[in-house]
Formats: structure tokens, sequence, C-alpha cells
């Protein structure tokens, strides 16, 4: 065994790419609390202090402290930057400097000069020169191809967010390659694949080759990033702090080429876990220095940044970057996946405060331990900073070696990548239907001439009809559309270094997405249950629809509107999945609208269920503004009767909650009075503090 | 039999253990001043429930009530003891916990017909949630605009039952936050050996706009909610009458 695996227990890990079965042979699940966790040290603080004076300057400078407008970002193509070189134990920024964001400009050249326009600097001439007469772009590809129909979906926004202008995102390089076995090794696996192609050169062999030559130059390449900061990064990892800086080094040179959607980073601490314990165990570092490391570590994640322009962060309500990282889980033997790491990566919530990025996601599993739940618990009251997903869900289909992608795209790291494919706008598509494919804010005809509704009062298995017929529609352009793209993204904006860090064979999901679910779910009730007259203009477009009567709305437990909305995600879907999608893509669709939910409501007019023109959609799967009646759970319940495995890329529902509503507070209630009385009384009796409320056990347990 | 019932809250966190599924039923004798639910005082616009609904309903989010169950609240669930008792004798079929909040105000221990009914439905309850308006005969009856021996007095009945018991008290500035009837309010508990928790809520004055709606006159419109803290502090004097009381009984 090499001298850097040294005490590990061996497995088909040591003759293959295989992180997983590393992991599953190695690591140490902790059923303890957080009582073992440390604080920042004054390096931390030092460093942390310094950030947030730059975040101030950020702020006060508009937005943007400083641009590249030169220097075509590579893995390669900047020196080292620093905040302190001596403070820092994790380096490497994007660019010569921290706050500085990089020049990419394969996704689209004039939407690199208009984020960098729009914050008041200029890209070089040449280079835009370059960009727009030598080099193509991924944009340009998109827009040769188009037809006009998907361009008229495009402006009419029946398909809005779609990612033929910037990079798609949501590949999740397996970051963790790097530490485990070392670039050089990475780099002999890649040269074995490409040796063992297929050797009659149809498209897709010719295909596979070329990009495993772009893998194996961008691994060459990340090997020089290391030297550039002054590490050997050919070989593999020794102890916990190379096996996070090796890891944060693959995904670095990530984020210096592609400015995609969202760029996750994995599921990491249980694996970085397994180094810590090592190093603990032989006395190499403490406790102090190993959370030292993923605070710094954490800090990096952090100040990833993007130029964009600010319809991209209005669309995105702020300027995510979605550094996603899984934590936890329940492994497939049953055993859980938490570790002593994944409290050291929540904890940074409490040394550094709290933050946006990176987004940590519990991946949870009513068996994870009560510790670590309580420890969520509390860290998720002091920061409001954890997302949860339901690992119970995921794990079936996805093992638990998956990691989440933006906010819930679930994939086998290493194994699996994902097609992003923005949504389709099902309110409007409804709307399309009753007019036959006029659309109802231009009034122009997007969508096929169908025989509109014409009836003064809708009629719900005639809309139901049309709605199916426009909907297969839809779905036939919106396919089409993302065909065009990814083909156009491999060929012009390759995620080369994230592939390189996946296996030759590699799965790929091929996403769309509904926006505007329960407005439809509750204009088709309206319809069925009420009575909803069309209000048409001169033209006969109908424009606006009045209400008479009352109907069931979802997001109250009612089977009769809930069953309407899990019936339309079955049958978009399906309608998705019969058409021809690129590369093999399996479809999948989500309902995940978090915060563009507005912009869509504002491109789309009056629909059946009383919402007027330009009023915002729920976000997600939410149920309307309003209108879930019953609390909390009868909510949750029809949310969660939609079908995930029609939803495979996700289903969200953003819930917020005001303390006092989730149950007594601690200080004036709880408990077991007994147990209360007799330590009230002890004290008493020994003139103590008196201090009733002490004791707390029992009937809160979970 | 139908019950008549003002809502259903489906998430309910205050009203007993766990997530809960809580039914306010129409219907109260009791005029509290600071009563935060004026709306469920006559039976006028009632909704008619079948508790086969109200079970289907339960069953249909179940993973959610877990550790919770059904709460009855009010309105004042005793006037509706059959409907109860049919909803409760189906969630026991379902192994459902059960809980009523009550004040106790409709106990006759005299009428038979009456008694029969109540043990037949308190068979079925696993926890009262018993609401102590105020201590003191007098006082109660300003408060509340009824007396407080029925309530005294089935609070007795169900210690002797030993069915669990949480206590509820409202601490309200000028009318309950009051030493002296803190502390004898803690010392009747004492008495009581069924107890599992005693709940002190803070007044607040979040019922008012209710008032408004209803185009009623709201008495407190000049107290002032109390804070968590004072309701804490009252909580203490409270302990101190049990513990007093238990002491003095020769059994803490």
């Amino acid at each position: 065994m090499r001298n850097e695996w040294r005490t590990f227990n061996g497995g088909v890990w040591e003759r293959e790419i295989n992180v997983r079965d590393f992991i599953q042979k190695n690591y140490t699940p902790y059923d303890g609390n957080e009582e073992f966790l440390a604080g920042p040290t004054q390096n931390t603080k030092d460093l942390w202090d310094q950030v947030m004076e730059l975040s101030r300057q950020e702020r006060e400078a508009g937005g943007v402290l400083d641009m590249d407008t030169k220097i075509i970002s590579t893995i390669t193509s900047h020196g080292p930057g620093y905040l302190n070189k001596e403070k820092e134990t994790i380096v490497g920024f994007q660019t010569d400097k921290p706050f500085k964001r990089s020049l990419q400009p394969y996704g689209g050249i004039r939407m690199a000069e208009k984020a960098c326009a729009d914050n008041g600097y200029q890209v070089d001439p040449q280079v835009s020169e370059f960009f727009t007469i030598h080099r193509k772009t991924h944009n340009a590809g998109v827009f040769d191809a188009y037809t006009p129909e998907m361009r008229a979906c495009r402006s009419s926004h029946i398909i809005t967010g779609l990612p033929d202008a910037y990079g798609r995102g949501r590949i999740i390089g397996d970051y963790r390659r790097i530490a485990l076995y070392g670039v050089d090794r990475l780099i002999e696996d890649k040269e074995e694949q490409k040796a063992t192609t297929r050797t009659i050169m149809y498209s897709d062999v010719i295909r596979e080759r070329e990009e495993l030559s772009e893998q194996i130059r961008a691994l060459k390449e990340l090997k020089k990033l290391g030297e550039i900061y002054g590490y050997d990064i050919s070989k593999p990892a020794t102890d916990v702090k190379e096996a996070i800086q090796w890891t944060y080094f693959g995904y670095l040179a990530a984020v210096k080429e592609q400015n995609g959607a969202a760029m996750s980073l994995g599921r990491t601490s249980t694996f970085i876990d397994i180094y810590a314990e090592r190093d603990l165990a032989e006395g190499r570092y403490t406790e102090e220095q190993i959370q030292e490391f993923v605070d710094h570590f954490i800090m990096k994640l952090r100040l990833v940044k993007f130029a964009r322009t600010p319809e991209y962060n209005a669309l995105f309500s702020g300027d995510p970057t979605w550094v996603t990282e899984s934590i936890g889980g329940v492994g497939i033997d049953g055993r859980h996946m938490v570790t002593k790491m994944s409290f050291r990566y929540l904890h940074t919530l409490e040394n550094l405060g709290t933050a946006p990025e990176p987004n940590l996601t519990v991946l949870w599993s009513t068996r994870l331990p009560m510790n670590f739940k309580r420890f969520c618990a509390k860290t998720s009251i002091m920061s409001s900073s954890i997302q949860y997903e339901n690992d119970d869900l995921m794990r079936v289909t996805h093992g638990d070696d998956y990691a989440i992608a933006c906010c819930v795209s679930s994939m086998r790291v290493g194994k699996e990548m994902q097609f992003f494919g923005a949504r389709a706008n099902l309110a409007k598509c409804l709307l399309y239907a009753i007019n036959g494919g006029v659309d109802e804010i231009s009034k122009k005809q997007v969508g096929p001439k169908y025989r509109p509704i014409t009836s003064e009062y809708l009629d719900y298995d005639e809309v139901m009809d049309a709605y199916k017929d426009m909907m297969k529609w839809l779905a036939r352009v919106y396919v089409n559309a993302l065909n065009i793209i990814h083909f156009m993204h491999d060929k012009y904006c390759y995620e080369r270094l994230q592939m390189a860090l996946h296996d030759k064979k590699v799965t790929r999901w091929f996403a769309t997405g509904i926006a505007g679910l329960s407005v439809v779910a509750d204009s088709l009730s309206a319809i069925k249950y009420a009575k909803v007259k069309a209000i048409r203009d001169e033209n006969g477009i109908a424009v606006d629809y009045e209400v008479e009567g009352d109907f069931p709305k979802y997001g109250n437990n009612d089977d009769r509107v809930d069953s309407i909305a899990a019936e339309l995600v079955h049958t978009f879907m399906s309608y998705v999945k019969s058409n021809h999608t690129y590369r093999g893509g399996i479809p999948t669709t989500s309902i995940l609208t978090i915060t563009s939910n507005v912009v869509y409501g504002k491109n789309t007019g009056s629909t059946p269920d009383g919402r007027k023109g330009g009023e915002p959609f729920a976000p997600g799967a939410n149920p309307m503004h309003h209108r879930d009646s019953h609390g909390a759970v009868a909510s949750l319940a029809s949310v969660a009767k939609l079908p995930f495995r029609d939803a495979q890329d996700g289903i969200s529902n953003t819930f917020s909650i005001i303390p006092d509503a989730l149950g007594k507070d601690n200080q004036v209630f709880m408990g077991d009075l007994d147990v209360e009385i007799a330590g009230f009384n002890a004290d008493c009796c020994t003139g103590g503090a008196c201090d009733g409320a002490t004791l707390f056990e029992g009937l809160d347990r979970e | 039999m139908k019950g008549r019932i003002h809502s259903i809250e489906s998430f309910g966190t205050v009203d007993g253990p766990g997530v809960r599924l809580v039914v306010f039923v129409k219907g109260c004798p009791m005029r509290c001043l600071y009563c935060h639910n004026p709306d469920t005082w006559t039976m006028d616009g009632a909704e008619e429930a079948e508790p086969e609904d109200i079970i289907r309903q339960f069953l249909s989010a179940e993973g959610f009530y877990r550790n919770g169950g059904i709460t009855v609240s009010g309105g004042e669930p005793l006037l509706q003891m059959e409907f109860l008792t049919e909803l409760f004798s189906l969630a026991k079929a379902h192994g459902i916990h059960t809980c009523i909040d009550t004040c106790g105000i409709t106990f006759r221990p005299d009428d038979a017909c009456y008694m029969k009914k109540l043990d037949a439905l308190l068979e079925l309850t696993d926890l009262i949630l018993l609401d102590i308006k105020h201590i003191d005969p007098e006082e109660h009856e300003k408060l509340c605009g009824q007396p407080n021996r029925p309530i005294l007095a089935f609070a007795r009945y169900l210690s002797d039952r030993k069915l669990p018991v949480w206590i509820r008290h409202v601490v309200v500035p000028g009318i309950t936050q009051n030493e002296h009837w803190l502390y004898e309010t803690g010392r009747f508990i004492g008495t009581l050996n069924n107890v599992k928790a005693l709940d002190v809520l803070p007044y607040h004055d979040m019922g008012k706009v209710k008032y408004e709606k209803l185009g009623m006159d709201y008495a407190l419109k000049d107290t002032k909610p109390l804070s968590k803290a004072e309701a804490a502090a009252a909580r203490k004097v409270i302990l101190k009458g049990i513990c007093a009381s238990k002491l003095e009984q020769g059994k803490p």
C-alpha cells in the first residue's frame, strides 16, 4: 500500500477509482455530541475580519469590488492570490486577489461584456473581437441552431431561464478523488480510458476521444495550479490539511473555468473526516488545528464570486453560487454517515458567523443519531442557514454517495451529471390552451394555432383536452431547445475539469422544470368546482377571468384538487419523456422555482384561479399565498402528494414559520413536573436560587 | 354524531404533546375577559363535522403526527360529549393519542346521566389540558362570568381518577398577576396527584382584532401584554405554592 494510505483499510478503491468504497471501508460514525468542537483561532478571526472589511468595501462600491477585463480565466491563468499568506492554512482564489471577479467568455461574450458594463467595467476590445469573430461561444452556437418557434417561446417567457447565454452548472466533479489518488493516478486512469474507446470513428466516439483529451489536459493544468500555490498535488494527500487543500484545488479549478448557475461541492465531510481521525490518532494535529483548516476552507467557499448581470441577479434574487455541500445521510448498510467532520462543517456557522454560502445541506434521515439532530436544530435556530433534504427518499434511487447540486438536484458523485434545464411555465401554457396558442400579453401567435375555447363559461373537460394538447406541444419545443443548448455547451463550453473527475461512463440526467404548478391546479379546480367566466377582448382573446363560487384550493390536503396537481406533474412528465433527449439523457423534472416565481408571474396574464395578470406565482410546489387555510400540516400534506417518481429532480416547498408557532418556550413551560418540583424543593431547602425552570426532559423529546 | 365546530388546525404545537390536529368546537358558557376566541362562544355559524372525516384528515397526514395526536379545544369541548366520545373511540381504534382542552365548567357530579357520559368519554381520553382561570371564587366570577366551584371539583375528580392533567393558567396584569393568588393556585394544584405539567401563559392581546371584527367591546383594551420573563416569575410563585402544599401533606 502507498505510504499516504498507511493505516487505511484496503479494498476495491486501491485498484480502481472508487471513493465511495474508500469511505465505506474507513469512516468512523460519530454518535457523540458537539462538546469536542473548537472555537475560531486568532488567525481565523483576523482573516474573517479582513473578509468583512472587503465585503463592506464591495457593498459600498455597488456590489462589485474588482473585475478582470483582459485575462481570460483558465485553471492556470492567474498567479497566486491571498488574504494573508501567513495566516491562511487553505489557499487559493479564482484570480490573483480576493473579491476580484474573473472573465469567463466561453458561455457567451455578450453576457460577459454586459456583466462588466453593468458594473462599470469594459471588457478589453481585443478579447471582445476574438470571441465575436475568431472563437465561437456557447451562446452563439445555440442561437445559430434555435428555430423561430423556440425564439418566440423564449421571448414570450412560456419557457424561461434557459441556460443558453450563461453556464449551465449543476455538474459536480468528484473533487475528493484528487486527495485520495493524486492527479497523476487520475491522468493514468483517463489515458487508459482513452486507449480503450471503440475504434470505429462514429461521431460519438470522436467526441469521446476529444473530450478525454481535454480532460487529461485539464488535469495537467490542475497540477500546475497546485504548483502556483507551492503544492505538489500529483501525489495523494498525506494528512487532513492536504486532503482539504487538494479537494479545494479541484473545486477552485472548476470555478475558474465555469461560471455555472450552480457550482456545487459534493459530499466531502465524511471523506475528509477519515484523514482527521488518522491525524488525531497519530497526534499530528489538534482539534483546534483541524477546525481551523475547516474554517479556512469554508471561508474560501464563501468567497467564490462570479461576474453577473443585474438581470441574472434579479432572476435568482441575489448573487448565488450554490456551493452546496451535502452532509450526513445514512449508508446502504444501515450505518449513519455522520462523523465529527459533519459537526465541524456546521460549526463554521458559529465560528465565522452565519452565511448563505456554502449551502450546507443536511441529508436528513429519521435514523441520524439524536445528538447530531439536536446539534442541527440548535445550529438552525442560531443561524437559519442549514438546508435539509430527505435522505430516506433519495437513498432509494441514488445510494449513499450522492450529493445535491444547486438546491435539490441529487446525483451520484462522479458517476452522474445533470443537464440543467430551467423551466416551462405551465400556467401560461393553460392560457395558450384557452386562447389557441395566442399569447395573452403580446397577442402574438406563439403556440400552434389550435382551436381556442370560445364558450363564456369554461368547461373542465374541454379545457383539459385543449390543455393536454398544448402541454404536449410545449414539452416538444422545450426539450428540443434544451437539446440544442446542451449540444452547444458541450461543444463550446465543456466542463473539462469537472468531467475529468467523473467515471468514463456517466449517467446524464436531462433536467426539465415546471413553474406555476399551484396556479394551474387551482385554475383547473376553479373550472371544475366553481364557475369561471372568461373575459375576452375585442379580438376574442381571453384576458381575464371571473370566478363565481368557491372551489377546493391546493394546499389544504383536499384530494379533489391535490389529485389535479399530482396528475399534472405526471402528465407533463410523460410528454417530456416522449421526446428524444441529447446524449441519452434520462428525463427528470423539478418543481423548484424558489426565487424566480416573481419574474414568471410578471410575464403571465390573469389566470382562471382568480390570480391577476403580473401577480407572482407561488415558489416551487408551494400553494398560492393565503390559500392554504388549514394550517401547516395540511399544506405540507398537499405538497407531499406530488409524485417524486415523476419529479426526481426535486420538489421544493418554501416554508417559514414564527418560532412561537413551533411550540412552547422552554423558559415558561415544559417538563416533568415531579422532577421539577423535586429540584425546586431541594433548592428551597438549601436556600438555593429557587430556579424552578431548570430541568426539561420528557415531553419534547423529538 | 356530528360535531359543531369552528375550525380545524392541522399543525397544533401548543395544545398537548407533539404535533397535533386541533379541533376547535363552537359554544362556551364562559365569558373570560381575555378570551382570544370570542368567535367560538355561540353556536352561530358552526360547521358540522363527522368524526369519521376528522379521523380521515388525521390519517391522511399521519406521518406528521407521529409523536402527537388529536386535541379538541374550543369553545368548551365538554358541551359536546357524545361527539367527543364517538371521535375518541374512533381515534383509540387507530391508536391515536387523545386530549381535551377544557376548563371543566360543565362538571355536574350530582347528575348521574351527565356523569355516565363523562366517564365514558374520560375512558377514551389520554390527557386533559385543564384551564384554571382564577383560584378565588369571587374574582373568578368577575373574570369569567361563572363560578369556579365546578372547575375545582372537576380537577379533584380527575385527580381521583388519576387521569393525567396539564394545568394551564393565564397570567393577566392586574387580575391574576398577584403573588397571593398565584401562591394559592399553587397550593390547590399541590393537592392534586395527577398533574404532569404546569403551563403558565403570559396574557397577550392578539384576540383584540377578533373583538373589533365582531363589533364587540374588548374589556382589557388597556391591559398590556405580559412578558415571558414575568410569566416565568409567576410560574415560580405557583411552584412555590405547590411545594408548600406537598410539604404539608408530607409527600414532596
